[in-house]
């Protein structure tokens, strides 16, 4: 029998049975050979209970369910359940078999553009990192100081001496973007997305990107994991997305970490020099971070209540510098976007806008849409923070002290502004009725990455 | 006790009320709970569906093209099916997430009691089966789910042959469809089918019939949403 396509589909996972798509006769072969092996799926720890899929512990998010399979009443996943329900009288199974063997690519970038000095120093530290296993490398590279390209050569490296590599983000959208990117860039080489509701979800590339939720299906299967956004929402807030993104490198594995915002985390073990990182200061065409300005607007919750946008938005809007720019507004909840959105094209008639949220089905033609300008102005929420490039934009934040602006979520925000060497600044507004902590520490930050940038 | 569909800690409120009858605890939180919309108003005395008329048009065309009379008295729906709705029953229906079941008690057997306390006690509660291979699928049957939550008998009498799932049925396959429903034995209570949803009323009638023929007296529905 021929092992090595089923290596190769199999190795590095955890699956249920009805995840494994071989009949019955097979695998009973392959389980009583040892080629499969299998796990108990939800297992007693001392007193509780833990998901051996997503290391749930959480006694609230495990059910019981009378199973009709086994006959008695037992518990199962809730946390998971998405990704198909784990059962406590299902296994998990992990291939046994030889690992498989991923070939070694050489010269597989077909990417000609250039690094610019910066990203290059980061680029050389990634592929040392790469090439002596090194444990951890935080790569901290400012919004817009162009992330991916950074990655190429690391990439290429890897692919080179015969690795697997994935890289890893919290969100679909980022998946979607990326995936061309990368195919153009390695157009040789099979590379997979995998995000909920993705055609292929095999994960049999040796070069994955994919969801953090998508990792929970594997283990020990990347030499290198890349991790994009790592301070961002949900990876920081949901214990499942480390646990995945931990137990999907092998053992001796390399994980390199993106952002542009670390949390107080990575900065705590950055200054204790525990975790190796590497300094972006610059965008990619060479101009600082815009800095944003605050807009005092006293009756700005009461604006809101009634869905208006705030007095010193239009004050602003009407004198802004150049009134070509394509307009960003983000607000804090879903129900505003949509309300303000209703309320503001009544009054600047003479403007093309939309909503866009996270529960909008459109979303991706939207931000398309909005990016051939079929928009001026696009509402959203805060899933636009981060990952989206759109070339000539001013941005404005309605309702800065609101919480779900934090230091992280407000510096990517201004890092939305002037990404286009063509228009390489933009205007940035918070309109706020009373200045935040966050506020504060998001504008210092910026300037001091400008100044660590070379700028004054 | 947390919120069933967002996993937040429910905190009761204090208040004299809660301390002197001790209420029982909730499975949804308040902002999930107002996620869901209670159908309320004038509604079709047959389907349940909100119209201004006695009577849908839906209703009335069933009426006419039955030839025989409907086996089905009427339906009562509890909620609508909003988008809150459709992703909740998604995951407890078709990932199989059986606890989030509990979070529909309290209102379905509070419609239960509303409308369906003229019935004599010796009624019965039916749940609308699955076939084998669903069952199997899914690992448990929803409505049979339901049905416990009423304070009747249950009577599991139906059987069904395996067949598309409606879902996936145009409106037209649904309403020419064969019965699928099977009875175990005879029954001469009055019946309340249990379903999650009434959508075009094929099921439930199909069900009915198949009651009606082995001696049920009469029919009723309790759904849970309104399609």
């Amino acid at each position: 029998m021929d092992y090595t396509e089923l290596s190769r589909r199999y190795a590095g996972k955890r699956l249920l049975r009805s995840e494994i798509l071989i009949d019955d006769p097979l695998f009973e072969h392959l389980l009583n050979t040892y080629y499969f092996s299998p796990k108990p799926a939800i297992q007693k720890k001392w007193s509780h209970y833990q998901c051996q899929r997503c290391g749930n512990q959480k006694q609230s998010l495990f059910g019981e369910i009378p199973c009709c399979d086994c006959k008695r009443t037992h518990l199962y996943c809730r946390k998971c359940i998405e990704t198909g329900r784990v059962m406590e009288c299902l296994s998990l199974y992990e291939w046994a078999g030889p690992e498989p063997d991923w070939p070694s690519l050489p010269n597989a970038c077909t990417w000609t553009g250039e690094l610019t000095q910066s990203q290059q120093k980061a680029a050389d530290r990634i592929i040392q990192a790469i090439q002596s296993r090194e444990k951890e490398l935080l790569t901290w590279a400012v919004c817009g100081s162009g992330k991916t390209e950074m990655l190429f050569p690391g990439i290429t490296e890897a692919l080179k001496i015969g690795k697997r590599i994935c890289i890893a983000t919290p969100r679909t959208d980022v998946v979607r973007e990326l995936l061309p990117r990368l195919r153009e860039a390695f157009s040789g080489v099979y590379i997979q997305g995998l995000y909920g509701g993705s055609l292929e979800k095999d994960g049999t590339a040796q070069l994955i990107i994919a969801t953090t939720h998508q990792l929970l299906r594997f283990k020990h299967a990347f030499d290198v994991m890349i991790i994009d956004e790592v301070d961002a929402f949900p990876f920081t807030h949901d214990p499942t997305l480390s646990f995945a993104a931990v137990r999907a490198k092998k053992e001796v594995s390399t994980t390199i970490y993106l952002t542009a915002t670390p949390r107080q985390e990575h900065q705590t073990r950055m200054a204790k020099q525990k975790l190796p990182h590497v300094f972006v200061p610059k965008r990619f065409h060479g101009h600082p971070l815009p800095v944003p300005a605050f807009r005092m607007s006293y009756a700005l919750k009461k604006d809101l209540q009634k869905s208006y946008p705030p007095k010193a938005f239009f004050k602003w809007f009407a004198s802004r510098e150049i009134s070509t720019r394509q307009l960003l507004i983000f607000v804090p909840t879903i129900k505003l976007a949509k309300r303000i959105t209703e309320k503001l094209s009544a009054i600047l008639t003479d403007h093309t806008m939309t909503a866009v949220h996270s529960t909008d089905h459109d979303r991706e033609e939207k931000i398309r849409q909005f990016r051939n300008k079929q928009f001026q102005i696009l509402v959203t929420t805060t899933i636009l923070e981060r990952g989206v490039t759109f070339p000539s934009v001013d941005v404005t934040v309605f309702d800065a002290g609101h919480p779900v602006f934090d230091e992280a979520a407000l510096v990517q925000i201004a890092g939305r502004a002037g990404r286009s060497p063509e228009d390489p600044t933009g205007e940035v507004v918070f309109f706020h009725d009373g200045k935040t902590e966050a506020m504060v520490q998001a504008v210092r930050a910026i300037i001091k990455m400008n100044k660590r940038g070379g700028f004054r | 006790m947390n919120c069933l569909w967002c996993d937040a800690d429910i905190v009761p409120d204090t208040s004299w009320r809660n301390i002197i009858l001790v209420s029982k605890p909730k499975n949804l939180c308040p902002s999930c709970t107002d996620q869901l919309t209670v159908l309320q108003g004038k509604r079709c005395v047959k389907c349940s569906r909100l119209s201004e008329k006695e009577m849908c048009p839906d209703c009335m065309h069933w009426e006419r093209s039955l030839s025989q009379e409907d086996p089905l008295t009427w339906n009562y729906s509890v909620f609508s099916y909003n988008e809150a709705m459709k992703e909740m029953i998604t995951r407890w229906k078709y990932r199989g997430d059986y606890c989030l079941g509990k979070a529909f008690e309290m209102e379905y057997r509070k419609a239960f009691k509303r409308n369906f306390s003229f019935l004599p006690k010796e009624a019965v509660a039916v749940p609308i089966p699955l076939s084998e291979e669903r069952m199997h699928e899914r690992g448990f049957n929803q409505s049979k789910m339901l049905a416990s939550f009423l304070p009747l008998k249950r009577k599991d009498i139906l059987t069904r042959i395996h067949g598309e799932k409606q879902s996936k049925k145009t409106r037209r396959q649904r309403v020419t469809a064969v019965n699928p429903f099977q009875m175990k034995g005879s029954i001469n209570n009055p019946v309340i089918l249990a379903d999650d949803i009434y959508t075009t009323g094929t099921t439930l009638r199909h069900a009915a019939t198949a009651l009606k023929k082995h001696g049920c007296p009469a029919v009723y529905a309790l759904t849970l949403i309104r399609g």
